[in-house]
């Protein structure tokens, strides 16, 4: 139990712990359309997917849809107040703060969703290995995973910015280890509780190769769980992106990023609150949205 | 043997921890010869000069041994970019974020075990449901969003509370704290989001088993089971968690003090890191890692001495 970080201790409270649960249904149960409906019948889960359905069209509109060049700055209309040309205002330098809020999440939803994919993909194949084979290659593994979890995660996150150096993209990296140990506990805790099931016990009695126990028995099994917690990990990473972005770690000044931009505009918040709060209201919609997805689908896939 | 594991395990993370720290930190370009000569950093000799006099011309093993020996002894080095001993330049910060961090716990601790044992009791109930999803929103946020917009609201629009701390590096603790509660305010609610939740689960649990059924057949209050048998059940795995989210949450300060401009141990290390001042990461980072790995440690003791069915599982 002393091996838990944050988002561990915060997926704890959305879904029971992997351990725990008998083997879980899988989405070859229900379709995906199911999954959904179930998961938009609850308020938290409708809500997650009407921002993250919200997000995912910006994301992909952005260029498009942005009534001003995010970049342009204009001296004459330094910190203006919402208006119909600048529905959001503008910032310090007069630049359009719908267009930079609209833009402003590409960077760090690329970045953290290439991280946690490579978080959750590695995470698994480590964690699901450590799982079959066990032994001495499970117990390195678990105190080397340990030995990550113990690092406060801004400070990891600090250092490892700094040795891929690069830019944010050197970031993701940095990311997909940091997050990828929370993945491998996870993985490997759901794949220990499959294996001791009677159907893998079935499978081994019936003779069937490691590699078929492996994919057709175990993978679809703990899937559910792993997508789920994948989901948490990217809010999480998210969460970690914009502090990086907004200690100055993450993404360069005059690209628009909402962790920097309520970095710019937080000393004139009390003259032009718009510059900051539009930002914020984006990034916490987005991660809001992310977590209350993958709450609802934990419970909708029974657990 | 619980505890001997636990021991081991974290002694390993401290070292893994200095490693990565020691190796990540020396692999940066750039160190605080070309930081501090600037455009003399052009000529070789200048920049050869200066690496001797600051003993970082020699090969990355040899320092990380001499490093580690001084480590082990206490000695922490000297700052580069400040030219004073490192242990004197963290000292007051150190202080500084301690004061924040214990003020933040001694606020949290109560305020989680009151609100998570009234969610227990009112289990299901509008307040038990909005208790949950406003401290879900706060700890799934980011620490700068929260402390912003805290800003915004009692600085700002209320003006109730100062937006940032104007306190010198060393002011005596009465007069840093008026000037602190906003952040306190922010540190602690974080700290209640991820405690609150333990404290319901495990009152409820608490309430449910057997014992407490037992008591409540013998004729016993409810109030009397609620805090004479539920609650001491409960407490010690929550103060595990809280003593672990304090842990954690030593990442978190970093961010908390900027916002604020509260001159603690993080505010130093973004500085150190910006200054490649070197000795002073690796220091902090060390200050760092052992405060998380005695508060886990802490964490582990307090489970295993106020609960002896974990001293006895057998692993």
């Amino acid at each position: 139990m002393a091996d838990r970080d944050i988002f561990a201790e915060a997926s704890y409270h959305f879904s029971a712990p992997a351990q725990a649960s008998s083997p879980v249904n899988t989405f070859s149960d229900r379709s995906l359309w199911k999954l959904l409906r179930a998961i938009v019948h609850k308020p938290a889960g409708a809500i997650g997917v009407l921002f993250v359905l919200f997000h995912a069209i910006v994301v992909l509109t952005g260029p498009w849809i942005i009534p001003h060049d995010p970049l342009a700055q204009d001296p004459r209309t330094i910190l203006a107040a919402p208006s119909w040309a600048h529905p959001f205002g503008t910032d310090l330098l007069g630049r359009d703060v719908l267009s930079r809020t609209i833009v402003g999440g590409r960077i760090a939803i690329a970045i953290t969703a290439i991280g946690a994919l490579l978080a959750v993909v590695g995470g698994a194949v480590a964690g699901i290995t450590a799982a079959m084979r066990g032994g001495l290659l499970d117990a390195i593994m678990m105190r080397l995973v340990e030995a990550i979890g113990a690092l406060p995660y801004l400070l990891f996150l600090l250092l490892l910015a700094n040795f891929f150096t690069g830019g944010a993209y050197a970031l993701i990296p940095a990311l997909g280890i940091f997050y990828g140990t929370a993945v491998v506990r996870v993985s490997r805790a759901a794949a220990l509780s499959v294996a001791s099931s009677d159907f893998v016990a079935a499978a081994r009695v019936r003779g069937e190769r490691s590699s078929t126990i492996l994919f057709r028995e175990i993978l679809p099994n703990v899937l559910g769980v792993i997508v789920v917690d994948g989901a948490i990990r990217w809010a999480g990473m998210l969460l970690g992106f914009s502090s990086l972005s907004f200690l100055g770690f993450g993404v360069a000044p005059p690209t628009p990023d909402w962790g920097l931009m309520i970095s710019d505009a937080r000393n004139v918040m009390a003259i032009a609150p718009w510059a900051t709060l539009w930002p914020c209201a984006a990034l916490a919609s987005l991660i809001l949205g992310v977590i209350f997805l993958a709450d609802g689908a934990g419970k909708a896939l029974g657990r | 043997m619980t505890l001997l594991r636990a021991l081991f395990s974290r002694m390993l993370s401290l070292v893994v921890v200095l490693c990565v720290c020691f190796f990540a930190l020396e692999a940066l370009p750039g160190d605080a010869c070309t930081t501090f000569l600037d455009q003399d950093a052009q000529d070789p000799e200048l920049l050869h000069n200066c690496r001797v006099k600051l003993g970082i011309d020699q090969p990355i093993p040899i320092r990380f041994a001499k490093w580690a020996e001084a480590l082990l002894h206490g000695d922490l080095g000297t700052s580069v970019a400040r030219d004073r001993p490192v242990a004197e330049v963290v000292a007051p910060h150190l202080r500084n974020t301690f004061l924040l961090a214990i003020l933040a716990a001694s606020v949290a601790f109560p305020v989680s075990i009151v609100l998570g044992v009234l969610a227990a009791v009112w289990r299901g109930t509008a307040f038990d449901i909005g208790m949950s999803a406003f401290f879900l929103v706060a700890m799934t946020l980011p620490e700068f969003l929260i402390a912003t917009v805290l800003i915004f609201i009692f600085a700002i629009s209320l003006q109730w509370l100062p937006a940032i701390t104007v306190v010198a590096t060393g002011a005596p603790i009465l007069e840093v704290l008026p000037n602190i509660i906003l952040p306190v305010a922010v540190l602690s609610l974080v700290m209640v989001a991820h405690t609150m939740q333990v404290v319901r689960t495990r009152v409820i649990e608490a309430m449910q088993s057997d014992f407490v059924e037992t008591s409540r057949l013998r004729g016993l209050s409810f109030q009397r089971v609620l805090l004479g048998h539920a609650l001491p059940s409960a407490l010690p795995p929550t103060l595990n968690v809280i003593a672990l989210s304090l842990a954690s949450l030593l990442g978190g300060v970093v961010v908390i003090e900027r916002v604020f401009n509260y001159p603690g141990l993080g505010t130093l290390t973004l500085q150190a890191i910006h200054d490649r001042d070197m000795p002073l990461v690796q220091a902090v980072v060390v200050i760092f890692a052992l405060t998380y790995v005695s508060l886990s440690l802490l964490a582990d003791l307090i489970s295993t001495l106020l609960d002896p069915r974990i001293a006895r599982r057998a692993d």
